[in-house]
C-alpha cells in the first residue's frame, strides 16, 4: 500500500470532466493550494465544486472560476469574488447555497454513510422550498440529504505516510469531514513524514479516509482580512 | 440620545452571564467583546472552528492559519480549542452555545429574522447565520431601530427573505431594548432621553408599553 505520490499532477490522475469534488478550507484558511493550482493548469470542466466559499479573484478557487472549469457551486457563502457574481448574474455558474451548518453536517453524512438527516436550520425560509419536513420535539426541521464526491481535496498542516493527518489551528474547518466523503480523497500537507513520527493520539484524520497524500510546496497562505491590535 | 454602535454593544454584554459560550456575528456583535463586564468571563466560539478567540493580534503574532468567520486574523486565548466544521455547527445545534448575538436587516413581532439577502443585489449566501438562528436558546439582535431611509426595522411581517423564523427573544437598537412576546414587541428599556413616543414612532410591529419604561444603564 503506497499512498505517497510526488506531486499535485501525480495527485490529480483520474479526474475527468463532469465530477463532483470538494475542496476544505474556510475563506482562504486551509485551502488545498497546490491541488487547486494544478487543477486550473488543466481543460478539466463541468465540475460540480463542494467548498464552503469559492476563493478570491485570482487565488484558490477563483482561478478555476476564471478558466470557466465549474460547472456548479455549492456553498454557504460566496462573496468577495467579482469573476463568481459576473458568470452567476450571466447564468453560467449555478450555485446553491446552503447554510454552514447543514453544509458541513451534509459532507459527514456522507462519509459517514448517513444517507440523510434532519435539522432545524433553514425551516421557513427559501433553503426549506421542496424539501420534506417534519416535527420532533415541538420544532420543525427539514430533511436533508448527504453530499458525496468523486474526490476530496483536503489540506493538513502534518501527514504521514499512513495518510494520518494533523491540522493547525482554524485550517481545519471542512478538510477533516471531506477526507471522508470522497471516494478519493488527495491529501496535500506541509511536512509529511514516515508513518510512526505522528503521536497517534494527537491525529485528527485518520489514514483510513486518504487515499493519496504529497507534501506541497510553496504555501502563498494568503491572508483575506488583516487585522492587527492597536 | 440615541446609542452608538459601542453604547448598544455595551448594553448587549450586560446580557453576558460568568461561564457562557457565546457566538457573535459580523458588525456590532463583534464589539461587544470589549464590553464584557468586569468580574465575568465569557468563552467566544467562532464557528469556524474554535472556542476561545482572543483579540487581534500584532504585526508579530499574525498566523494565516488563525481566523475568525469574518475571516479576519485573530489570536486564542489560554484554554482555547481548535475543531472542524461539524463539530463547531454540533456546538451551535446541540443547544451548546449559551448566547448568540447577531445584526438582522429586519425583525417581525413573531421574532422572525431576515439578515442574510436582499433581493436584486448581490447575494453572498447565509454562512452560519440560518443554523445559529434555528438552533440557540437565546438570541438577541444588535440593529439600529430604523434603516437608512428612516424606515422601521422592527416590522409585523419581515419583507426580506428569511434567515429563521420565530427565533429572536431579545433586541437592542439605537433607541431601546425589546423583548419579542406573543403579543408583540414589548419595551423594556430606552435609550437615555428617549421618549417612548418616539420609540413607538419608529416601530412598524406591534409595541407593548406597560407601566414607567427605564432608561437604558451604560
Amino acid at each position: 500500500m503506497n499512498k505517497t505520490v510526488n506531486n499535485a499532477r501525480e495527485a490529480i490522475q483520474g479526474m475527468k470532466d463532469g465530477m463532483t469534488m470538494m475542496f476544505g478550507g474556510f475563506g482562504l484558511c486551509g485551502i488545498p493550494e497546490n491541488t487547486i493550482l494544478e487543477l486550473s493548469k488543466t481543460d478539466i470542466k463541468d465540475l460540480t465544486i463542494i467548498s464552503n466559499n469559492c476563493g478570491v479573484d485570482d487565488f484558490g478557487l477563483g482561478l478555476m472560476l476564471q478558466r470557466k472549469q465549474i460547472r456548479k457551486m455549492i456553498s454557504s457563502y460566496v462573496g468577495e469574488n467579482a469573476e463568481f457574481e459576473r458568470q452567476m448574474l450571466s447564468g453560467e455558474l449555478q450555485v446553491e447555497l446552503v447554510p454552514q451548518g447543514t453544509l458541513a453536517e451534509r459532507i459527514r453524512a456522507g462519509g459517514a454513510g448517513i444517507p440523510a438527516f434532519y435539522v432545524p436550520a433553514g425551516y421557513g425560509t427559501e433553503v426549506g422550498i421542496g424539501k420534506e419536513s417534519r416535527e420532533f420535539n415541538g420544532k420543525m426541521h427539514l430533511l436533508e440529504h448527504a453530499f458525496k464526491a468523486d474526490y476530496a481535496v483536503v489540506k493538513a498542516w502534518k501527514g504521514d505516510t499512513a495518510g494520518n493527518l494533523i491540522y493547525r489551528y482554524t485550517a481545519n474547518n471542512f478538510n477533516n469531514m471531506m477526507a471522508m466523503a470522497g471516494k478519493i480523497t488527495i491529501a496535500e500537507v506541509e511536512e509529511l513524514v514516515p508513518a510512526g513520527e505522528l503521536d497517534p493520539n494527537f491525529i485528527h484524520t485518520p489514514g483510513i479516509f486518504v487515499q493519496r497524500i504529497f507534501q506541497g510546496v510553496n504555501y502563498e497562505k494568503r491572508i483575506e482580512q488583516l487585522t492587527l491590535s492597536k | 440620545m440615541a446609542l452608538d454602535k459601542n453604547q448598544i454593544a455595551k448594553r448587549i454584554g450586560q446580557e453576558l452571564r460568568d461561564g457562557y459560550y457565546v457566538n457573535l456575528g459580523i458588525g456590532i456583535p463583534t464589539l461587544v467583546a470589549n464590553y464584557v463586564p468586569e468580574g465575568i468571563k465569557v468563552i467566544l466560539q467562532s464557528e469556524n472552528g474554535m472556542l476561545g478567540m482572543g483579540p487581534f493580534p500584532t504585526k508579530e503574532t499574525v498566523e494565516a492559519d488563525l481566523i475568525n468567520a469574518g475571516k479576519q486574523t485573530i489570536t486564542y486565548l489560554p484554554g482555547a480549542s481548535f475543531f472542524d466544521s461539524a463539530t463547531s455547527f454540533a456546538m451551535i445545534r446541540g443547544g451548546h452555545v449559551d448566547i448568540t448575538i447577531l445584526g438582522a436587516f429586519e425583525v417581525s413581532e413573531k421574532g422572525d429574522i431576515a439578515s442574510w439577502k436582499v433581493p436584486g443585489r448581490l447575494i453572498k449566501g447565509m454562512g452560519g447565520a440560518m443554523d445559529l438562528v434555528a438552533s440557540a436558546e437565546h438570541i438577541v439582535v444588535a440593529m439600529q431601530h430604523t434603516n437608512k431611509d428612516g424606515q422601521s426595522k422592527l416590522l409585523k411581517e419581515c419583507t426580506l427573505p428569511l434567515t429563521g423564523v420565530k427565533c429572536v427573544k431579545k433586541i437592542v437598537t439605537d433607541l431601546a431594548v425589546l423583548e419579542v412576546t406573543d403579543k408583540g414587541f414589548k419595551l423594556l428599556e430606552r435609550a437615555p432621553g428617549v421618549t417612548v413616543e418616539q420609540i413607538k414612532a419608529a416601530t412598524a410591529g406591534t409595541l407593548i408599553v406597560e407601566g414607567d419604561i427605564p432608561e437604558i444603564a451604560l
